[in-house]
């Protein structure tokens, strides 16, 4: 099959490629842009470790096709950190050790960041549903809520 | 060791600082084993068997290889043939081998059958569509009962090792019986005889990373391995062997890993890749898709479980015996064993009897899952103690205080126990505002206890000295939650400085000697130790040139807070010389330190918690909801206290969806129905509330600082928590897991007749 060009922005950076048709967003993210922080866990949609945002909305993108990103503006959790600066939720994940094995970190963190940006006074209760679509194995989430939650309290401060 | 040599204060050890992989694990940095490719590499993909039990009569992959995108096809020709096969464990590579690829049958629903290596992913996807293979299709059992009954199919003749007795199935391949005492005797003593029989359905260890790896192999025999592993030493054994070359000409360097929860101490795609890249003379790929990772690796074993226990009034247990009958999967290593001796460990009993049965069926080979065979025992035996309590009414916690095993106690399996916890976590179970707090209508609260063996292993160690008094410390056990930091830790604390100027490295096969599996809660006690014991070496060398530099003996040099110090007054007058700088000067004064310890440390110490859950069943759904959860544990002395909760978190949540969810699924035609996560649901954030954590700290006396290992027995005592707390808010006793809504509506409408 004859291989598609998409012109692409990710992580602010203007990208391109050839893609297969039936690529995945993730494949072409992993494959062709060697960006692999964002994972595959599933590849349909239920653990949500590809996490990424196309125009600000989180999506999985193991559940989007390569080809669908063409004039996107894609953001991975590889431009979470600005320069040295880590976002406040990398720094507090680590803190907090909101992370065992690290697999689902990446999605969890570009879905949480998703979160705060919606709403950046969330109760437990929508954290916890909010990340609903981020299976992690390690932790019992116990941790990883905390630490959304405590960014979310600590970022209202600062703004 | 004596307990009085035992170290008590720290410095280090118990804060909780950042950990040294935090970095590359928040930013998406970290290499995990699908994250590498090569130059020139090849992706590969794995054809699977549709039937559970079937002949291979023919495979015919001709079209496959005429495609031009096609490199390489795999079956099992192509690995050696001079693995042995022996009954039981004996041969376990040649099970392995079998398990990887399959021989003359099929065994079960996605048995490797074939493997191609292509051009793309989507090309070797592709082109295992052109491999026509011929089955003839066999009679399959699946559920271990049946696969123990006088006319279930035979999986394997000659499977069965010495300790199965005669007039078994073939089916059944290995036996265990141990106890001690007169049950007879002791149920003829008790008030009250409880006897009730139980199932568990097998689950997933469900680590979000798919198994990868990258695989190169000349016709030279020589090799290089990149995977995602628990233990990639046992992974370069066991390749080697199926691949018919020598171990030390495969060097297997462990990617970081994805979570593995005893799922990643063995090998599926590792020798196929090798293989396949031994054929194509090329680099190889193989990553698991999710669908893969739950038809062909994995899963726990089911059970099936008869468990008696006697009791007089006042709580006093007087007999106890319990049979457990484990499905493996087409393969010996049901841990019918472990189940067995680790069911009434919790307990000080005078008479107590346990069976297990290791039973094949046609499923995949289970793999071990966090205290494997523990969790499925402890559901039985702490279901008929809750249904003992309710009986005669009285206090759960208290009856367990009343039967508790002690430091001394002869342990159900055995041994005598050392200096053990499992009181001290009553203790903390009954002061604990949970277990005071009122429930609501609907709700019900549910103990229990859990036992687990952990495990020392083969350990190697390697600690080097730079010139400016940092130090890098090379471990050969998989990070697989936050051990660098407590390695790290140990280090600093001997060596005296910051915790910070340790970089710990997961060294792969060819730097370092052989290191056993990270499993069996071994890695913060065993490389602990052994990190302690290269460090106290590298002091020993700092002290010998503070001394040579002196020009006094070397012992009458000690080290203190990271310093060489004279040992006494006697010894002379010199000022501390900070480790930096002696370092500074060593390639003067006798060239680098390094510090090196090797063992099989056997202390590991034996572990027990006690659980305490609050569970809510909505009587018109069957859905239950986990209200309150607590994890009393006992750790022996917490390194990193906030990996240790971690610890214990996550043990309570996978015990969880094990307990109302999870389960394998299959069909009349032996195919599993539920191979990707929407159908096979483990917990998400909304399903559970905070998991509350006590840490309890009785020090181990096999271990320099007191570390227990507490990865595994965070996963014993939810299965039967959860289920007392559903049948005491139930009013209805749950005999099977998991307790899904549909079975809670049926007993609910069981119970009203």
């Amino acid at each position: 099959m004859s291989k598609l060009h998409v012109s692409t922005t990710v992580n602010g950076d203007s990208v391109e490629f050839l893609c297969d048709p039936r690529e995945t967003l993730l494949d072409c993210l992993r494959d062709k842009l060697n960006l692999t922080g964002a994972k595959e866990g599933c590849g349909t949609g239920d653990c949500g470790a590809c996490s990424v945002t196309v125009d600000g909305r989180l999506v999985c993108s193991c559940l989007m096709l390569g080809v669908e990103a063409d004039g996107k503006d894609i953001a991975t959790v590889e431009g979470m950190a600005e320069g040295e600066e880590l976002h406040p939720l990398q720094q507090k994940f680590i803190e907090y050790a909101a992370l065992q094995c690290g697999i689902c970190t990446p999605g969890v963190l570009v879905a949480a960041k998703a979160l705060l940006e919606k709403n950046p006074d969330p109760t437990e209760e929508e954290a916890r549903y909010w990340l609903a679509g981020n299976l992690c194995r390690c932790t019992g989430y116990d941790k990883i809520i905390r630490a959304v939650m405590d960014t979310a309290a600590d970022m209202r401060e600062a703004s | 060791m004596a307990l009085d040599d035992q170290k008590s204060v720290f410095k280090f050890v118990g804060t909780r600082p950042d950990r040294p992989d935090g970095l590359d694990k928040v930013t998406g940095r970290a290499k995990f084993g699908a994250d590498v490719s090569a130059a020139g590499m090849l992706h590969g993909a794995i054809l699977r068997s549709p039937h559970a039990h079937a002949r291979i009569v023919k495979i015919d992959a001709s079209k496959a290889q005429a495609h031009p995108d096609v490199k390489a096809v795999v079956t099992r020709a192509d690995f050696s043939d001079k693995v042995p096969f022996k009954p039981g464990l004996a041969g376990e590579f040649w099970n392995v081998l079998e398990n990887v690829m399959a021989g003359d049958k099929a065994l079960y629903d996605g048995h490797a059958v074939a493997a191609v290596a292509a051009t793309s992913a989507l090309a070797a996807r592709d082109a295992l569509k052109l491999i026509e293979v011929d089955y003839e299709v066999l009679p399959h059992v699946t559920d271990v009962d049946k696969a123990m009954a006088a006319d279930a199919p035979v999986i394997r003749e000659g499977a069965a090792d010495y300790s199965v007795p005669e007039g078994l199935h073939p089916n059944v391949v290995r036996y265990h019986e141990s106890g001690h005492g007169d049950v007879e005797a002791g149920f003829g003593e008790a008030d009250l005889v409880v006897e009730d029989s139980f199932t568990t359905e097998a689950t997933h260890q469900g680590y979000i990373e798919p198994h990868a790896c990258l695989a190169q192999l000349g016709a030279d025999g020589k090799g290089e391995l990149w995977c995602t592993t628990q233990g990639h030493w046992i992974a370069q054994k066991t390749c080697a062997a199926l691949l018919g070359i020598e171990t030390a000409q495969l060097r297997v360097t462990a990617s970081e890993i994805g979570g593995g929860f005893g799922g990643k101490t063995t090998v599926f795609i590792e020798p196929v890749a090798l293989a396949l890249s031994r054929k194509a003379n090329r680099p190889v790929k193989i990553v698991m898709s999710r669908s893969e990772v739950f038809r062909a690796t994995g899963p726990t074993s089911s059970a099936s479980m008869d468990v008696k226990i006697g009791m007089k009034k006042d709580g006093s247990i007087t007999a106890a015996q319990g049979i457990f009958r484990l499905q493996g999967g087409a393969f010996p290593g049901a841990p019918g064993d472990m189940t067995a001796m680790c069911a009434f460990a919790p307990y000080n009993l005078t008479n107590v009897r346990q069976v297990g049965y290791d039973v094949m069926a046609n499923r995949p080979k289970q793999a071990a899952y966090r205290a494997p065979g523990a969790p499925m025992g402890a559901f039985a035996v702490e279901s008929v103690l809750d249904e003992l309590c309710n009986q005669l009414g009285l206090d759960p916690v208290e009856v367990r205080l009343k039967n508790a095993a002690h430091d001394g106690s002869k342990a159900s399996y055995g041994p005598t126990y050392d200096q053990i916890g499992l009181v001290k976590t009553l203790e903390e179970a009954k002061a604990h505002p949970h277990y005071a707090a009122p429930l609501k209508p609907g709700q019900g609260r549910g103990i229990s206890c859990g036992f687990w063996f952990n495990h020392g292993g083969e350990t190697s160690v390697s600690l080097a000295l730079s010139e400016d008094g940092s130090a890098q410390l090379m471990v050969g056990t998989p990070d697989i939650g936050g051990s660098r930091a407590s390695m790290a830790l140990m280090a600093a604390e001997v060596l005296g400085i910051p915790y910070e100027n340790i970089r710990v490295t997961v060294a792969d096969t060819a730097t370092l000697g052989y290191n056993d599996v990270s499993h069996g809660s071994r890695v913060t006690y065993a490389s602990g130790l052994a990190t302690i014991k290269a460090a106290r070496h590298a002091v020993e060398r700092l002290c010998a040139r503070a001394a040579a530099k002196w020009g006094i003996p070397e012992d009458a040099v000690k080290w203190e807070d990271g310093c060489a110090v004279p040992s006494g007054p006697n010894a002379g007058d010199f000022d501390p010389l900070p480790l930096a700088d002696i370092t500074a000067n060593m390639g003067a004064t006798g060239g680098p330190i390094s510090g090196h310890f090797e063992a099989t440390p056997e202390g590991a110490g034996v572990s027990f918690g006690t659980h305490i859950v609050d569970a809510e069943v909505d009587p018109e759904t069957g859905k239950t909801a986990i209200t309150r959860y607590t994890v009393i544990q006992d750790a022996g002395k917490a390194i990193h206290p906030a990996y240790v909760e971690g610890q214990y978190q996550g043990g309570a949540a996978q015990g969880i969806g094990w307990a109302l969810n999870e389960e394998y699924i299959y069909g009349e035609d032996g195919r599993l129905q539920n191979s990707i996560f929407l159908d096979y649901r483990i917990p998400v954030a909304s399903d559970l509330p905070m998991i509350d954590t006590v840490i309890v700290e009785v020090p181990n006396p096999g271990h320099p600082f007191g570390v227990r290992g507490v990865g595994e027995t965070g996963i014993v005592p939810p299965l039967a928590a959860i289920a007392n707390a559903v049948s005491n808010a139930a009013g209805v006793r749950m005999r099977d897991l998991p307790m899904s809504p549909p079975r809670i509506l049926a007993a609910l409408k069981a119970r009203d007749g």
